[in-house]
């Protein structure tokens, strides 16, 4: 049935399409959304030790936390499973996991206004099933525990925005490389 | 009731321990939640509805972990910890779990 085939084709290429086009618009646009945000909440200090920064007295504590579920597009899905075939590395994964990551934690610091600090951070990854095939997309999960107080007048807190991986700021490139 | 991460609360001393308390709740997503998920596998982008699901299951079994410990007597929960597990398909369990603690100024 050489009419099936054609159309089988023909489907998984619109994907392929839709998934490229909006996949990389998505994520583009995520990323300057997270450096956007990243820079406006750079003055609470956040650590994942258990000691504040610099000689802080405490009102109040409270646990905080961000969270967020993202999935990957279908070009991309269908490059990391050349990838697992080849094997090497999954920069698909990678920015992935890594706007994830900022994310969450972004959520996080934006649901305490008024803290002064956040210790004790931590980050759990967990990847989302649908049945028995991976659809993959993760779950990220940053919680920690926000001071309030009076902020130290020196920390030593020296914060700055970190870089974007290099592919998402690029032009667009043509097609898989293998 | 004052929850942390670390093991004291900052700025208060604690003069009782009651023991480890944990909240847990297990939830499944509803269809449309998953036919939007499906849209997303091909374009990408942030699950909403599953992120939403995952933090009202957070929420509750904060709930429950606190009701626990206000049970003991404690005002406090230190050293808390937070795990997801899939028990089953499209099933996730949230458990948090911490020691409950009397604390004073």
């Amino acid at each position: 049935m050489p009419n099936n085939l054609v159309l089988n084709i023909t489907y998984v290429l619109v994907l392929l399409f839709l998934g490229y086009v909006f996949g990389r618009r998505a994520e583009s646009r995520h990323y300057k959304d997270i450096v956007r945000r990243e820079s406006r909440l750079l003055q609470l200090p956040t650590i994942n030790g258990k000691q504040p920064l610099g000689d802080i007295s405490v009102v109040n504590c409270t646990l905080v936390r961000g969270s967020v579920v993202i999935s990957v597009d279908y070009f991309k899905r269908m490059l990391a499973g050349l990838r697992a075939f080849f094997g090497g590395e999954m920069q698909a994964y990678e920015t992935l996991l890594d706007r994830a990551r900022r994310e969450a934690v972004l959520r996080m610091k934006e649901s305490c206004p008024g803290a002064v600090q956040i210790i004790n951070l931590r980050i759990e990854t967990s990847s989302i099933y649908r049945g028995a095939e991976s659809v993959g997309s993760v779950e990220v999960l940053a919680y920690g525990t926000a001071l309030y107080g009076e902020q130290p007048a020196e920390s030593g807190f020296v914060p700055k925005v970190l870089p974007t991986p290099t592919r998402a700021a690029q032009p667009a490139r043509s097609g898989p490389t293998g | 009731m004052f929850i942390s991460n670390i093991e004291t609360i900052p700025g208060k001393q604690v003069i009782a321990c009651q023991g480890v308390v944990a909240g847990s709740t297990v939830r499944a997503k509803h269809a449309g939640r998953d036919l939007m998920a499906g849209l997303k596998n091909i374009f990408g982008g942030e699950l909403k509805g599953y992120t939403e699901l995952l933090e009202e299951s957070r929420e509750q079994a904060i709930d429950r972990m606190k009701r626990q410990a206000a049970r003991l007597g404690a005002n406090a929960i230190v050293n808390v910890r937070f795990s997801t597990s899939s028990v089953a398909a499209g099933a996730a369990e949230i458990y948090v779990y911490g020691t409950a603690v009397t604390v004073t100024d």
